[in-house]
């Protein structure tokens, strides 16, 4: 069976969703307090998949992300390393996201963290939830996307502003492929080349800032009523997890 | 020291930008031309961390930089600034941030964090203007930017700082060193007139026949005898009068609620007697449906109603008020509101998960003009401002979905903002075997204070609530919440309670620590608290203080002596704090000690029941009105453009938005539906498991300008309006349960308020229509609060807010995959209109255009509507009802127009076969704009409405139009066409408010 840790505390709040999801696509979520975890690392070593939930960790007080990352990256950097070269997956939603890139575990190009891409307030000001249109990269390697080419999906954020470092970065994300997913049709919050989400050179590691997790049935679709296909469910990205862990 | 964090590259500053956009909007200021903000962050004494070592912990790698010499704003992106403002929290008040840069650092540090270790924040504003500021410019910028209540702003020009003018290295600390100490308080000699001086010198809200009842509980010889025996004072302490004044306060007795009310009818001639409002019209009337409603768990006795969902899950649900606070801080009073009835919803029974929040926000109309507003009021714009941004904080930051709510804008609101929070909750049906709805707590039990740290915030909430706001309203009454740090404790809660590491729990709300433990301490009947084992969040705070402060995220808790010790570490573990501050007694008595030293001993059978009963009197005389029909005003279409973009009709898409409204991934039905997303909805829906099809209903029903003419009237319209927006959703008509939330002006009669009895009757007619609504639809009350101190007396003159009754529903939906939306499907479905139409128009929002009165209250036939609801809920499981819409403000004429926004199509109706007795006596403009309740605009497709005709049999039920491709709205009456307005005309009215807010 394929284990997910799900971490929690500090503020993370949409833990419990990201678990039935993972428990829809046929895994088992184990939530882990990072509480416990900073006192005893070795739960991490149970488990195939690390995720990271949405929510406000430190009610996004100084920079989205940034604290929660801070503490995962100096009390837990080695156990996270060790399950990626153990071929273990990482995924980081919504202010996941914003931690794993904080931290600099995405997208990680040079394998040493360093932050290189960050999420910040949108360009209008605004904590937003409404759905979009995102388009999934088909020449990413991968294991979360495969399959995946367009999708409807919800993004809950204030601070979902895709910025690079510099040029050299944002050439290497689009050279690499390492652009997961963009905003297709609008572009809701200033983000840069429209990047939604992006992986690590190895794709085991993905973030993204709309929320899979929230479309794990149709009759969460805003349009379920008006339209008999809704697009692919999110619950794929779960499902490509398991399956590639299988 | 102090490091200042900017953006290194211009563009990036979302905050600023979005400052930026608000003030060029508004016009104040043309002079404008960039804004950029900084985070500032001042720390003393904690313990040499570098310069690199600090920017490292606060700023962004990628995007920020940070100095630390003072220099920040002339190398921030905005080298030619030319004004800059700081705004900081002032001493004493919650600053979040700051409380996140204290644990960011001590993690940093990796070594105990230090007490005097000082860590405060603040925002600093940089502007560049053509010209130099004016003072007058400067004073918007400061308003706009900080409430002066809660925080400080500092201005300094380039000109200052050319001239070396900096911000502080550090702003003032609370910093009080004296320990505090209980007072005697002498009482039992008082006359009246220094009885009441002293309630109104210590904030007491109590009246002279109150004040009477304490004293003659310290005159009584056995309780003398008693509290020297105890080496007390004959006289009470000041924590004893603080205890009973809180528990005593209108906010948590409903004193007029539980009033004795000679109630006369000057046009009937009845003259009634009622002994409680609260227990004739509300506990009564679940009482008499409970035969019925076997579903029913928990009511009235606990933090909020509990009913059953399915044999393994109960749901609970409470909406609370948080008017006061909200009239002085609106963002701090907001949010505080929130995280507060979230605090209900944890300690109900053995202690339940929020799922969601639902929140109803009564303003002025935010286009007021400025010289309208009372002197010593917040405009309305500001008001609705700070309230939404408390909402979006308190919710999102929750992570509790807002799914339901919406915002009425009245000129009676001016006063007092009303906000309404509610929240719902899920729990077992057991926790370790038991049912989860009791609680039982013994002597010997430890009493546990969990969560925040008491400080000198929110001191006299209860009691200040229970007053009119005038210009010496206090300000140490204001608290802001911290969604983060209760996020954490509720996480714990959830935790624990599954360990069974508790016996009982209770919220800190209203009157702190006074009124939690003095209400858990009636089920072991009595307990001893150790005031001094409270953590404090700064030295200095008498006992009193303690008591009853109300600093927010905190919870009282019953432990098992051989649980503690497993609690607390589970506690410290998740970065919660948790104190032993007393134990759970038989004696009979609530008693506090401060260091060892007995300052207060108050006998419980006294503090719960020696409130002496109101006496108050209510005549009811109709108001006179001044009532002319509606005719038919020559422009129809221009009069429904008007309708739809008055504030309390209009799109409220853009505030709404801004809430989460799906987080934990359960909203079937969204606050908006259709095409593009923007039609409204009549209520949500919510999945409760993915696994199962049951789901749950949240609606609102509430129509205050209906009272205008009688409230009776309007309480049956606030009960049909929450009802049928469940049944339009697709709820279950026998599985729904309804909380009642009373805010009315004062209605006590005095010399301020000599229209008190007429009020009052307003009161006790309410009253009825809500039971009498309730009783017809099977709906029984399972929580509620009141609200009765809305008034603002402000240079003498007092604005009073529309009586007005908040009706919030949640039910049951057997079948989420049935659930109804309002938007129009398909061209070709067939319109129709379920209910009668009357020509009932007063207190409708034409009324409130036109600005005249019009004749017709909206009059609820509930027996009647009852029977055609059922037969809908039937044809919306079976299928048949491809939209359906419910008519509220605007009637037919908006129902429509709203249908057709959400569908991006068009409708083609006629008036001839408007359901209805008088459709004869009702003019072509009344039956469009009426507001008769219990109607519902619905669709079907045309190869259903054999179907749906033979199911509805009977029932005024008939096809007034046909949906159509073409985006157009088309109202033809005996042939002659009334009203044809394009969809985008329509679209453009509709979002109106979105350009004001």
């Amino acid at each position: 069976m394929i284990n997910v840790g799900i971490l929690t505390g500090f503020g993370i709040n949409a833990d419990l969703e990201l678990g039935q999801a993972f428990e829809m696509a046929g895994a088992i979520p184990q939530f882990l307090p990072l509480t416990s975890l900073i006192e005893d690392a070795r739960a991490l070593a149970g488990v195939q998949v690390l995720a990271f939930p949405g929510g406000f960790s430190f009610g996004d007080h100084l920079g989205s992300g940034r604290v929660f990352g801070q503490m995962v990256k100096s009390r837990l950097k080695d156990e996270v390393d060790a399950l990626i070269a153990r071929g273990g997956l990482v995924l980081g939603i919504c202010n996941g996201f914003q931690t794993l890139v904080k931290m600099g575990l995405l997208p990680n190009i040079e394998g040493n963290w360093t932050p290189t891409v960050s999420l910040i307030t949108n360009d209008h000001g605004l904590f937003q939830d409404k759905w979009v249109k995102v388009r999934y990269n088909d020449k990413s390697v991968s294991p979360w996307l495969r399959g995946l080419q367009e999708a409807d999906l919800p993004i809950r954020h204030g601070e979902g502003r895709f910025v690079t470092l510099n040029e050299q970065v944002r050439k290497d994300l689009k050279e690499r492929q390492l652009i997961a997913l963009t905003y297709e049709n609008e572009n809701p919050n200033g983000s840069q080349d429209n990047i939604a989400g992006i992986t690590d050179p190895t794709g085991r590691v993905f973030g993204l800032m709309p929320h899979p997790e929230a479309f794990t049935s149709r009759f969460l679709h805003p349009l379920w009523r008006r339209r008999r296909e809704v697009g692919p469910l999110g619950l794929k990205v779960f499902e490509n997890a398991v399956d590639y862990l299988k | 020291m102090r490091v200042e964090i900017c953006y290194a590259r211009p563009q990036l500053d979302g905050r600023g930008a979005k400052l930026l956009k608000n003030i060029q909007a508004s016009g104040q200021i043309p002079t404008l031309k960039a804004v950029e903000t900084l985070d500032v962050i001042l720390l003393d004494q904690t313990c040499g961390l570098t310069e690199a070592a600090l920017v490292g912990v606060f700023a962004d790698p990628v995007v920020q930089q940070g100095r630390c010499d003072g220099t920040g704003p002339s190398v921030s992106p905005l080298p030619a600034w030319t004004l800059a403002i700081e705004v900081s929290f002032k001493a004493g008040v919650t600053d979040p941030v700051a409380i996140t840069a204290r644990e960011a650092l001590g993690f940093r540090l990796q070594k105990p964090w230090l007490e005097e270790a000082v860590v405060q924040t603040a925002v600093l504003y940089l502007f560049d203007l053509s010209t130099e500021a004016t003072p007058d410019e400067i004073a918007q910028l400061t308003a706009r930017l900080h409430n002066p209540l809660i925080q400080q702003a500092i201005v300094l020009k380039r000109s200052e700082w050319a001239q070396g003018r900096r911000f502080p290295e550090l702003y003032p600390v609370v910093k009080i060193t004296s320990e505090g100490r209980a007072e005697t308080v002498p009482l039992t000699g008082l006359d009246e007139t220094a009885l009441l001086k002293l309630s109104k010198d210590r904030l007491l809200a109590l009246t002279k026949e109150e004040m009477r009842a304490l004293q003659g509980y310290y005159l009584d010889p056995k309780v003398q005898k008693a509290r020297r025996e105890a080496g007390l004072s004959v006289e009470p302490t000041d924590v004893e009068l603080e205890m009973l004044a809180q528990t005593w306060s209108e906010h948590c007795k409903h004193k007029i609620f539980q009033a004795e009310i000679a109630y006369h009818d000057k046009v009937t001639g009845e003259a009634t007697q009622i002994t409680s409002l609260y227990s004739t019209f509300i506990k009564q009337t679940t009482r008499d449906l409970t035969p019925e409603r076997p579903w029913l768990r928990s009511v009235f006795h606990d933090n909020s109603g509990v009913v059953e969902f399915d044999d393994s899950t109960l749901v609970c649900f409470k909406v609370e008020t948080h008017n006061s606070p909200s009239a002085l801080d609106p963002f701090g009073g907001a949010i505080t509101g929130i995280v507060g009835v979230n605090r209900d919803i944890l300690g109900t029974g053995k202690g339940a998960k929020p799922i969601f929040n639902t929140n109803f926000l009564c303003f002025g109309d935010p286009r007021t003009p400025a010289e309208q507003i009372p002197s010593g009021l917040l405009p309305p714009k500001k008001v609705l401002e700070g309230v939404h941004r408390g909402i979006i904080e308190g919710g999102n930051h929750s992570g509790i979905p807002t799914v339901a709510g919406g915002f009425l804008f009245d000129e009676s609101y001016l006063g007092k903002p009303l906000v309404f929070c509610g929240t719902g909750g899920v729990l077992p049906a057991k926790v370790q075997g038991e049912d989860s709805t009791v609680k039982h707590i013994e002597p010997g039990d430890l009493a546990v204070m969990l969560g925040g740290r008491v400080g000198k915030d929110g001191i006299h909430g209860a009691t200040f609530s229970s007053l009119a706001l005038d210009e010496a309203s206090p300000t140490s009454a204001v608290q802001i919440g911290d969604p983060i740090t209760q996020r954490k404790m509720s996480d714990f809660l959830l935790e624990a309670r599954d360990l069974g590491l508790y016996k009982g729990i209770t919220d800190n709300g209203a009157g702190g620590l006074s009124s939690s433990f003095g209400e858990m301490a009636e089920a072991s009947n009595g307990i001893r608290l150790d005031l001094d084992l409270c953590p404090l969040k700064y030295a200095g705070l008498a006992p009193w203080e303690i008591l009853v402060s109300e600093s927010q995220e905190r919870m009282s808790l019953a432990v098992a002596p051989d649980k503690i010790e497993a609690f607390l570490k589970l506690a410290h573990q998740r970065d919660v704090e948790g104190a032993v501050v007393g134990q759970f007694t038989a004696s009979g008595f609530v008693e506090a000690y401060y260091h060892k030293t007995l300052v207060a001993k108050i006998a419980l059978e006294f503090l719960h029941g020696g409130l002496p009963r109101m006496q108050l009197r209510a005549v009811w005389e109709p108001p006179v009105r001044h009532e002319t029909p509606l005719g038919n005003p020559a422009n129809l279409k221009e009069l429904l453009l008007k309708v739809l973009a008055d504030p309390v009709v209009a799109s409220k898409e853009s505030l709404v938005r801004q809430y989460d409204h799906e987080v934990q991934a359960r909203s079937v039905v969204k606050p908006f539906c259709g095409e593009k997303a923007d039609g409204p909805t009549d209520g949500a829906v919510l999945r409760m498991y993915p696994w199962s099809p049951k789901g749950l209903t949240v609606t609102h029903g509430v129509c205050p300008r209906y009272g205008d003419t009688d409230t009776y009237a309007m309480a049956m319209n606030a009960v049909d309006e929450a009802f049928r927006a469940h049944i339009s959703v697709g709820g279950d008509p026998e599985r729904a349960s309804v909380l009642d939330n009373f805010c009315w002006p004062d209605p006590v009669e005095s010399a301020q308020t000599p229209d008190g009895p007429y009020k009052l009757a307003q009161l006790v007619r309410a009253c009825r229509g809500l039971r009498d609504a309730c009783l017809a639809y099977g709906l029984p009350l399972i929580s509620g609060k009141d609200s009765m101190k809305n008034d603002a007396v402000m240079n003498g003159k007092k604005v009073s807010i529309r009586p007005t009754l908040l009706v919030s529903l949640m039910g049951a939906i057997p079948d989420i995959s049935r659930a109804c939306t309002t938007d129009f499907l398909e061209a070709g479905d067939l319109i129709l209109l379920l209910g009668e139409t009357r020509p009932e128009l007063a207190g409708s929002i034409v009324e409130k255009v036109l600005g005249r009165q019009l004749p017709g209250t909206p009059t609820v036939r509930p027996r009647r509507a009852l029977a055609y609801y059922k037969t809908l809920a039937q044809a919306l499981r079976r299928g048949l009802i491809r939209s359906s819409h419910d008519l509220s403000d605007g009637g037919l004429a908006v129902a429509l127009a709203e249908s057709m926004i959400g569908g991006r199509c068009g409708a083609q109706v006629t008036l001839d076969e408007i359901p209805g007795y008088f459709w004869h006596q009702a003019s072509d403009a009344e039956l469009l704009f009426s507001e008769s309740p219990s109607r519902f605009l619905l669709s079907v497709a045309p190869g259903h409405w054999e179907e749906v005709q033979k199911l509805f049999s009977g029932a005024p039920l008939s096809v007034i139009g046909v949906v159509t491709s073409s985006p157009r709205l088309v109202v033809e009456s005996r042939g002659k066409r009334l009203v044809e307005a394009e969809l985008d005309e329509l679209l453009t009215a509709w979002n109106a408010l979105a350009t004001l807010v």
